[in-house]
């Protein structure tokens, strides 16, 4: 309870002078050995912490197929397909223990030439200096085709164009065809989806797509092209905006996005995306799915690769790939 | 005032050198870290300026996998999106503090400033979902752009995210101004809101300028919700239009492709050279808050 209230203002008690400061409170601990400011204890800690700094790069781990663990690292494309795979092998297997992470083929191609994986997950090939460097580092990677992979270009539901050719694909992404009226659409203007560069998706578009196929060509992707992280982004603009047109696997696509038609020549034949279109190889944007080891596979490595090229290849359709046969 | 006894007995004078010595190492061991982390930034970042020509570097073009390491769509487009998230924070953030601290009635302060903290608790990857989901569609309907991901969504979110902190420190601001500042003020005839507009806010300006600095530092490094929001699109941005066009910061950069780099190639070097830039920006805007901070306590006065 504040006392002053109930004295008359005259009667308040004045606020307390200031004392001058006393030599002695000024400096209330007194310092030990004279000396202004001792550094020894900043030094050191710098010291050490600089010790810990020359902790370099995680070792790589032992080699592959010797024991009961199996790594997998790569193409987020994959990453789904992959664990469906590791799951239904460990319910047959329990001994083997088989870890899954994605990260786009890039790294897991990476963790390969640095020998932290055992299997490279890639929705694409391995170019030619990654192949280099692995040489380099004692791997020769071993490629096997393990699926087939369909990419579905889509659009929003309500976009009236049904049907595209590469050629006008290639036009749209690279930049040079920017309203949909110039394909016989409506009169918008086109908004490219696209996923990041590390993604193997977008390194076989720009390749197979974008540049037709042609070594030679550098077309790049369109500056103006939305570079989403995921396929879930992708997803979430096709099915909201009209101008939007976008490219993914096609075991991504939702129900609220339009599959396209693609032809492959000018007044070629239109094929929409499906497993027996890739299969005869009708459809003009399909890939193939690698998983790259080092070196030939030996022991649980190749029960495990041989049991994915055989029985596993039940598991694909059910994830929207397309088996082998 | 008598100082404390100091020890005589040699075992507590030793725990007593012991303990100081322990927590100048911990306050020392701020500095550090920081001056540590830049060296690592530095050494990693630094060969990218001796493997490529500066033309290259600070060109137009950021096509990472084909060579082209153009990195000025990035900084201009984290400057942009940094702008106009403050331009939008500040009349907010300054409007809230000055209801908040001189015009709510005291229940409604009591609700509103915890509020406000719970504002600041909201973790970014919601915000930018949020934003992904409703926030770009109606900014397409509305503004009659192409896509909604834009500059403007991600500085609508960014804005969000800076404005807790804007608002409190602001309100400290107005809080610091002397009661006789607005007494003298009512006493000259002026109504409420002048005296509020004319001055009390005036002789808050310092503080509120601190705050405006620190929102800034949070927003320019904010990575997930942009990440989501503004399209990664790697153009210059170019006119008043660019703010309605999508746009690529430094800080989604580097999340999405730290990931798949190779260790040691020139991609690798290039984002750590991008890290450089942002750290020395976030430093250049933090020290100088600080520094207003520290210069005006040390002075004892208001500005």
């Amino acid at each position: 309870m504040n006392r002053a209230r109930f004295l008359p203002t005259q009667q308040r008690l004045p606020a307390p002078r200031a004392l001058p400061p006393t030599r002695r409170s000024r400096a209330p601990f007194p310092r030990r050995g004279g000396r202004g400011f001792s550094f020894l204890p900043a030094i050191l800690l710098i010291l050490c912490l600089s010790a810990l700094a020359g902790c370099g790069a995680p070792q790589p781990t032992s080699r592959p197929g010797s024991h009961n663990a199996i790594q997998i690292k790569g193409s987020d494309t994959m990453v789904n397909l992959a664990l469906a795979w590791a799951e239904a092998y460990m319910q047959a297997h329990p001994e083997v223990e088989i870890s899954v992470s994605g990260g786009g083929s890039g790294t897991g191609i990476t963790a390969l030439i640095n020998g932290t994986t055992d299997i490279a997950d890639a929705s694409r090939e391995m170019k030619a200096e990654e192949i280099a460097s692995a040489k380099e580092n004692g791997i020769t990677p071993v490629e096997f085709v393990v699926a087939y992979d369909a990419i579905a270009i889509v659009v929003h539901p309500s976009n009236p164009v049904g049907e595209l050719t590469l050629q006008q694909l290639s036009g749209i992404y690279s930049g040079k065809t920017t309203n949909w009226r110039q394909v016989g659409g409506e009169d918008r203007p086109i908004v490219l989806l696209s996923r990041e560069s590390n993604s193997g998706t977008y390194v076989y578009f720009l390749e197979n797509v974008v540049r037709l196929g042609k070594k030679e060509s550098n077309l790049l992707f369109s500056p103006d092209a939305l570079l989403m992280p995921s396929s879930e982004g992708i997803s979430a603009e096709v099915s909201q905006n009209p101008n939007a047109i976008g490219y993914d696997g096609l075991g991504y696509v939702t129900a609220g996005q339009k599959v396209l038609a693609v032809a492959r020549d000018p007044g070629g034949p239109y094929v929409l995306p499906s497993a027996q279109t890739v299969m005869d190889g009708s459809y003009p944007i399909a890939r193939n799915l690698y998983m790259y080891t080092a070196g030939r596979p030996e022991g649980t490595l190749k029960a495990y690769l041989e049991w994915i090229l055989g029985q596993g290849q039940a598991l694909i359709a059910t994830l929207g790939f397309v088996p082998l046969r | 005032m008598n100082a404390p006894h100091t020890p005589t007995h040699p075992r507590r004078r030793w725990a007593e050198f012991a303990i100081e010595a322990t927590i100048r190492v911990l306050g020392f061991s701020t500095i550090a870290f920081v001056l540590l982390i830049f060296l690592f930034l530095l050494r990693e970042g630094l060969p990218v300026f001796f493997e490529k020509p500066l033309g290259n570097l600070f060109g137009t073009r950021w096509y990472p996998t084909f060579d082209l390491l153009g990195t000025l769509p990035l900084i201009l487009g984290s400057l942009l999106v940094t702008v106009m998230s403050i331009a939008i924070a500040l009349p907010l953030g300054v409007a809230t503090a000055v209801f908040v601290r001189e015009v709510a009635p005291p229940w409604a302060r009591e609700v509103l400033k915890p509020m406000i903290e719970v504002l600041a608790g909201i973790p970014s990857v919601v915000l930018g979902f949020f934003g992904m989901t409703l926030v770009a569609p109606l900014v397409r309907e509305v503004l009659h752009v192409p896509t909604g991901l834009t500059a403007f969504t991600g500085a609508f979110i960014l804005a969000y995210m800076a404005l807790p902190t804007i608002i409190s420190v602001a309100e400290d601001a107005l809080d610091a101004v002397p009661k006789s500042y607005r007494d003298a003020g009512l006493a000259m005839g002026a109504t409420q809101w002048q005296t509020i507009w004319r001055v009390v806010v005036p002789a808050a300006r310092s503080g509120i300028l601190t705050a405006v600095m620190l929102g800034m530092g949070r927003a320019i490094g904010e990575t997930m919700a942009v990440m989501m929001v503004t399209g990664n699109a790697a153009r210059m941005p170019a006119g008043l239009e660019a703010l309605f066009r999508p746009i690529r910061t430094m800080t989604a950069t580097i999340a999405a492709e730290m990931g798949e780099v190779a260790r040691g190639s020139t991609h690798y070097h290039a984002l750590f050279g991008i890290g450089i830039i942002l750290f020395l920006l976030t430093f250049a805007i933090n020290l100088a808050a600080a520094s207003t901070i520290f210069r005006k306590r040390r002075r004892g006065g208001l500005r």
